[in-house]
This record gives structure tokens, C-alpha cells and sequence, in this order.
């Protein structure tokens, strides 16, 4: 099992090198090409909703990626410190239910990115929890000899 | 990429071409942009993005606080996209629904004229 950990500040800009770093690793895992768009997206939708609730809770705590190539997935664990409010706002992955959010009385839809999240990754876990919010993501990667695909 | 932005006025239409990457921290240059327009009287908007390698949620939330605020005005805004990989994003929340999707600025334009 290999693993890739990184830790960033709440800060906008961070999240496109997280988003870099997660496509490099599940491109070097094995992840099929044609899925690393997903990858990208999704990485950088749960880092985008960690900056967002760290900038409002807790500016000076960091995020935490875990990337891992694991039993023949790429897993992807985001964990922030904050409270999970936005969570309260997503009742499910029903697109056109958020867009009546988005276009009626909510001014911004937060849960929109989870929904992003789970309309991309092949298997989503939210966990919600005292502490701050965990996002578990995976995609299949191909088994190689050595544990890592070629580059 | 970061992100790039320029606008032009054809008719009574204003094009604004996008170039880069849509995200947390590039979208409040768009949502500033399209707030500027409005609020110079640039009420049917078409966003052209052709040229946007990314976009996340932020940048839809962008895109669709600016369709409510020219909605105010009887207003429009519309897309040019054919990228399957951002077309995706729209088709998974929906927004494939809302928003006019066109395949080019010509046919945008062809269609904006027949409205009006």
C-alpha cells in the first residue's frame, strides 16, 4: 500500500495543487485515463468545501489529504476541522432539487459540491463527525507488479 | 492555468470569453466581472467557455448567480460549451436545464436574434 500525505492551509489557491497532486497519484496508481477528470474534480470539490468551512470556523487549521493505492483502488480521504453545517443542506445527489434551491430562496447552494462529489466518484462515504468532516472517495486502478503504474 | 477574461458587446449581447481554470479561488474574479455588466446595464449575457480547461461547483454557483441577477432585468445568460468534461458537471446538478447550452457563439448569436 502506498501513501501520499498532504496537509495545506485553508487557503483558495492551495486547492489547485491539491488537485494536481491527487491527478498525478491516481495517474501513476493506474486510475484509466479516461476517469482522472473525475478524480480532478472531485478532489478539488472536497477541498474546496474544507477551505470554505475552515476560512469560516478555523482559518488557521489545516486540511488533510490522504491519497492511498489501495487493494487495487485509488482512495482519497479529505479531512477538515470544522463543523459539517453545509451537510444539513444536502438531502441528495437530485440535481434539479438543488438547482430550485440555487435558483429560489438560497443565495449559494453549500451543498453543491457534495453532490458534484457523489455524481463523480465511484464510491463516496461523507462522515460527519465532532471534529470535522471526513470525504472518502475511491476509483478502480489497475494492479501493477510493483504496487504503482508506469508513468 | 489561472484564469482569463475578456467581454465585447454584438448587438444587444455581450460575449464574455473565458480562459482557464473556473475554481475556489479564480470564480470571484467571474462573479465580479458579471456583476460589473449587470450593473453597467448588460442584460442578456452569452459566457463562452470554449476555452475553460476546468470548473467546479464555485464556478456554477457563479454562473448561476448570474443568471438571477439578469433574470431581475428580463435578462438573459447563456453558455457556448461542447467539452464533454464541464458539459458533465451541468448534466449532474441539473443545470443542463437552466441554462441555454450552445454548441458555438454564431449559433448562439442565430438564436439570441430569433428571440428578440
Amino acid at each position: 500500500m502506498a501513501t501520499v500525505e498532504l496537509t495545506f492551509s485553508a487557503l483558495p489557491a492551495h486547492v489547485r495543487t491539491a488537485r494536481l497532486v491527487a491527478t498525478a497519484i491516481a495517474r501513476r496508481t493506474g486510475v484509466a485515463e479516461a476517469l482522472l477528470d473525475e478524480v480532478r474534480l472531485a478532489v478539488g470539490e472536497a477541498c474546496s468545501r474544507a477551505v470554505e468551512a475552515h476560512r469560516l470556523h478555523c482559518p488557521g487549521e489545516p486540511i488533510r489529504i490522504e491519497l492511498k493505492d489501495d487493494s487495487g483502488r485509488f482512495e482519497v480521504t479529505v479531512t477538515d476541522a470544522a463543523p459539517s453545517d453545509d451537510l444539513k443542506a444536502v438531502d441528495s445527489s437530485d440535481g434539479y432539487r438543488l438547482v430550485d434551491a440555487m435558483l429560489g430562496i438560497v443565495p449559494e447552494m453549500p451543498g453543491l459540491g457534495i453532490a458534484v462529489i457523489a455524481g463523480l466518484a465511484d464510491d463516496v462515504e461523507v462522515s460527519p463527525g465532532p471534529t470535522g468532516v471526513k470525504i472518502r472517495m475511491s476509483w478502480p486502478a489497475a494492479p501493477t507488479p510493483n504496487g504503482l503504474a508506469a508513468v | 492555468m489561472d484564469l482569463k477574461l475578456d467581454h465585447r458587446t454584438e448587438d444587444r449581447l455581450t460575449i464574455v470569453e473565458v480562459e482557464g481554470e473556473i475554481d475556489v479561488y479564480t470564480a470571484p474574479r467571474l462573479r465580479e466581472l458579471l456583476i460589473d455588466l449587470v450593473n453597467k446595464g448588460n442584460f442578456h449575457l452569452l459566457v463562452n467557455m470554449e476555452k475553460v480547461d476546468f470548473l467546479d461547483s464555485t464556478g456554477l454557483g457563479v454562473l448561476v448567480g448570474g443568471l438571477k441577477r439578469v433574470r431581475a432585468h428580463d435578462g438573459s445568460l447563456e453558455l457556448v460549451c461542447t467539452q464533454e468534461r464541464i458539459l458533465k458537471i451541468f448534466r449532474i446538478t441539473g443545470l443542463t436545464k437552466v441554462f441555454g447550452i450552445y454548441a458555438s457563439v454564431e449559433e448562439a448569436k442565430e438564436a439570441h436574434g430569433r428571440d428578440k
